[in-house]
This record gives C-alpha cells, sequence and structure tokens, in this order.
C-alpha cells in the first residue's frame, strides 16, 4: 500500500507545482489544493449524490450478477439456445450506450429504472462469459467419474460444475463492477436530475472544474471501494482457492 | 435412511460396500471400439477379450494408446462398443488423477458417493468416518486436497470409489501420478485393502512390477488397435513380495511378451 502511496502523493505534488507555477488556466485545469477544498466544502452534496448514484449501481450488480448466471446456465445446457443466444449477446455489447441511454430515457423515464438498464446491460456480459469459461474448466475425467458413481445431469451440476466455476463467476462479477460505475455515469448524464454523473456534468456547465475533478475522485473511490468488497467476498467464498500444496509430489 | 436413534451399526450395515460375490464379474468379448479423429477413424480395440471373475483382480498391461483407458470405460458403462459383447457387474471408475474436490475436506470427498446416493450430510459423513480411519487419514477429515500429500490423495480417491458400493472397481494407473517410493508403500497398501475388501478389479497399468504384485491374472495388451497379445495367471500366494523368484520370472516374462528387453 506504502509504496502506492507514496507516487500518488508525488503526482499529485507534481500537479500542484505544475498548476500554480505553470500558468495554467485553473478553469481548465484546478490544483489539487481547490479539489481537496471542493472534496471538503461540498461534501454534503457529494454525499447525497453519492448514495443516489451507489444504489443504482449496487442495483444493477445484482440484477447483472442474477440475469447473467441464469443466462449462462441455460445457455450451458442448450447448444441449441447457445447458438441462438450467444451471438446476440455479444452483438448487445456493441451498441454505444451513449446512444441507448437517451432512447431508454425516452421508454422508461428520468427514474431510477433507465439507469437499471443500461448499468444491467453492461455488467452482465462479463458475468455470462466468465461463467461459461468457468462450466468449460470442469475436468472431463470427473465428469466421467460422475457417472460412474450414478450421478445424474443435475446432481453433477450441482456437486461439481457450479461450484468449479464459482471462481469464475466472482471474476466476472470484479469486472461487472468496475463497468457498472462507467455505465452508471453515463446513463445519468443522458437522463439524471441527480447522482454523481449528472453533478460532475453541472460542475462543468456551472465553470466549478474543482467540483468536477473531486466528483471524479468520489466515483474513483466508489469503484476501487466496491472492487475491495468483491474481493473480500471472493476471499470468504472461496477459501480453497487460497491455500498451499504439500510438498513432494510430482 | 436409519430411523431416529439408531444405532452406527446399522448406518454402517447399511452403505457398506457389498462383497464381491456371484455377480457375473466382467466379460468382455470380440470387442471393437473405433473414434472418428481428425486424420480418419481411429481403432482403439479390435477383437479384444477380457474375463473377470468375481473377485479377481486382473492388471492389464500394455503400451500407451493402446486402448485401454477406452477398455475401462467400456467396463464402466459411460460408452458402447462398436461391436462385440460387454457384460459387466456395475463398476466404478478410479481415474488416473485423484480429481477430488478442491472444496470439499477429505471426508466429504471419499464421502461423495454416498450423498450422491441421496444420504444426508451427517449420515454420510458417519459412514465413511470409520473407513478414512481404517485407510490410515484420522485427523485428516477436514483437510481440502491441497493440504494432503499426493499419496494420501489417492487413498482418499480410491475410498471414494470404494464406498460407491459397486462389486466392479475400474482403476486407471492410480499411481503413476506418484513418486516412487509412495508409489511403492501404495502398491503394498492397496494389496492389503484388496485382501479385506475383495471386488472384482481391472487395472491398468505401466508399471511391470506393480501388475504381478497385485493381480491375479495379467493381461497384455498390444499397440493400436488394442487387442491381447498375452495373458499370464500369477499363481503365487499372498502377500507378495517384490524380490521373490516367482514375481521376477513373472515379470521377465512379460516385458518380453512386451518387446522389452529385460
Amino acid at each position: 500500500m506504502l509504496p502506492a502511496l507514496a507516487v500518488v502523493l508525488a503526482l499529485l505534488g507534481a500537479w500542484e507545482l505544475y498548476v500554480d507555477l505553470g500558468g495554467v488556466d485553473p478553469l481548465v485545469l484546478p490544483a489539487p489544493h481547490a479539489i481537496v477544498a471542493s472534496l471538503y466544502d461540498d461534501r454534503a452534496l457529494l454525499w447525497s449524490n453519492l448514495l443516489v448514484t451507489a444504489t443504482e449501481i449496487v442495483l444493477g450488480i445484482l440484477v447483472a450478477m442474477f440475469a447473467g448466471l441464469v443466462m449462462a446456465i441455460v445457455i450451458h445446457f442448450s447448444p441449441v439456445l447457445r447458438r441462438a443466444l450467444y451471438p446476440i449477446l455479444v452483438a448487445s455489447q456493441a451498441v454505444p450506450v451513449p446512444m441507448l441511454a437517451p432512447v431508454l430515457a425516452l421508454w422508461l423515464g428520468f427514474g431510477i429504472l433507465p439507469k437499471l438498464v443500461v448499468i444491467g446491460l453492461v455488467s452482465f456480459f462479463p458475468v455470462v462469459v466468465t461463467t461459461l469459461a468457468g462450466f468449460a474448466s470442469v475436468d472431463v475425467e470427473l465428469l466421467k467419474l460422475m457417472r460412474t458413481l450414478d450421478a445424474g445431469r443435475l446432481e453433477t451440476f450441482r456437486r461439481v460444475e457450479l461450484p468449479t466455476a464459482l471462481p469464475s463467476v466472482l471474476t466476472g462479477a470484479k469486472i461487472a463492477i468496475v463497468v457498472a460505475v462507467i455505465g452508471a455515469v453515463f446513463a445519468e448524464w443522458m437522463s439524471a436530475s441527480s447522482g454523481l454523473g449528472y453533478l460532475f456534468e453541472q460542475s462543468i456547465a456551472q465553470l466549478l472544474p474543482a467540483r468536477a475533478f473531486a466528483t471524479t475522485a468520489i466515483l474513483c473511490a466508489l469503484s476501487i471501494g466496491l472492487f475491495a468488497l468483491m474481493t473480500a467476498a471472493e476471499r470468504r467464498l472461496l477459501p480453497w482457492a487460497h491455500q498451499q500444496d504439500m510438498e513432494g509430489d510430482r | 435412511m436409519p430411523a431416529e436413534g439408531a444405532t452406527p451399526v446399522t448406518i454402517e450395515t447399511q452403505t457398506t460396500p457389498p462383497r464381491a460375490v456371484g455377480g457375473v464379474g466382467v466379460v468382455i468379448e470380440a470387442v471393437c471400439k473405433e473414434f472418428r479423429a481428425r486424420g480418419g477413424p481411429v481403432r482403439a480395440l479390435d477383437g479384444m477379450c477380457l474375463r473377470a471373475a468375481p473377485g479377481e483382480v486382473v492388471a492389464v498391461v500394455g503400451p500407451s494408446g493402446c486402448g485401454k483407458t477406452t477398455l475401462l470405460e467400456l467396463i464402466c458403462g459411460l460408452m458402447a462398443a462398436d461391436t462385440g459383447t460387454v457384460s459387466c457387474d456395475p463398476a466404478v471408475l478410479m481415474p488416473q488423477r485423484d480429481l477430488l474436490l478442491p472444496w470439499l475436506g477429505a471426508l466429504d470427498n471419499a464421502a461423495l458417493a454416498l450423498r450422491v446416493r441421496g444420504l444426508s450430510r451427517d449420515d454420510a459423513r458417519a459412514a465413511a468416518a470409520p473407513w478414512l480411519e481404517r485407510f490410515g487419514l484420522k485427523g485428516f477429515e477436514r483437510a481440502r486436497p491441497a493440504q494432503l500429500s499426493g499419496g494420501m490423495r489417492q487413498r482418499v480417491s480410491f475410498l471414494r470409489s470404494l464406498l460407491a458400493g459397486k462389486p466392479v472397481l475400474a482403476l486407471d494407473e492410480p499411481f503413476a501420478a506418484l513418486d516412487a517410493i509412495t508409489r511403492a508403500e501404495m502398491q503394498g497398501w492397496l494389496a492389503r485393502v484388496l485382501d479385506a475388501e475383495p471386488r472384482t478389479v481391472v487395472l491398468v497399468t505401466h508399471d511391470v512390477e506393480e501388475a504381478v504384485l497385485l493381480a491375479d491374472r495379467v493381461i497384455v495388451m498390444s499397440p493400436r488397435p488394442g487387442r491381447v497379445v498375452r495373458e499370464l495367471p500369477v499363481d503365487l500366494p499372498r502377500p507378495r513380495r517384490r524380490t521373490e523368484p516367482g514375481i521376477v520370472s513373472a515379470r521377465e516374462a512379460i516385458l518380453e511378451a512386451l518387446g522389452v528387453r529385460a
């Protein structure tokens, strides 16, 4: 942690010097001290908007993970549905979010729903892909063994395939979390009256760059925080993936 | 499922694996099996015959790629032969790598077959625990596979196969992944286990010495397409020692049949 912190502080120091001594227009690039000041002065505003965005993201991720898991299981069990759905899945990711968000706003209004759709859409793809990879990573020999133990398809899925895929599911969730933050910001730019993305846009429009940067800093912190939470969950749920092997074998 | 308040003895009787009495053993007659591969069809087995009477241990020795694994999968009913007859008692497969589930402890891994059959976790654990002790793994019930040595993992894997309660055991090079010292120990261990718990065993191995130490009969297979080249009964009393003259001469005969200068 400490080396990373030292690097960050060094960069901030360089930034401060550049703005103070380099004659940069503070409207374009505010100095770190101005950003810190804004973080303090606008703390109530930042906090209330943070709650809005965080709620969208958490709900969106939960929906994405559930839908992603279901989709992956369906595709895993049905080769027909795999051929039918997988190409559509991939294509869905190619739709640029800035184009999608206004359309959704038209359909679903300005509430939380269009944002959940956007967040769900961008974050459920990594979950599906990694989960499917997890299912595919099950050793074929193990599946044969289960058959000789008289385990049916569902039994084998429950006891072997699902737990084997769990690390991959959580990896997908970690990616989804990061992508969800981006999705939330875009969704808010298009159709919101609150949230950090909205606040960012407003701050730029109001010529308050320090506040805009402060908002960005909070967004980064949110992203890092959620990622760290997911990593901690991973450690709790997958204790066997973090253990030492014994020596002395081939 | 035992009634409330039943003694452990009741559970044991319900789930103790059956002895290999009666039944048909393993009967494989004139079996051919072909696979489709990129370069054309690959004939894995060509007129393969194998018989194992109930309770007999038959070792199958042959060069890599001769169809030994295909043979075991036919015995376990995982695939059907193209021609010929396969008539076997229910068989369980013990694969080459232990393939223990990394998220379960040794006891839960061993009890897997019981859980699949529908026993509750506690009942399955209670049934498997005395076996784990007999196999020298007392104290390691909760240990995950990553915390066990190779020999211990193979023992858990073997116990898992045994507790499936099937009269036929199909062992696919069970000790190939172990270092030589552990392998020697495990061969002696397996001989003692099979003495106490007789089953119909088809043991596929590269190790000629292993075959001679454990089997009642050794079958030598040809390179692909696999068929029987030589069948050698091993009529030596048990327990067998590596250095006895009977063992040495049997090894010599088999190596000769394999085309290896002893």
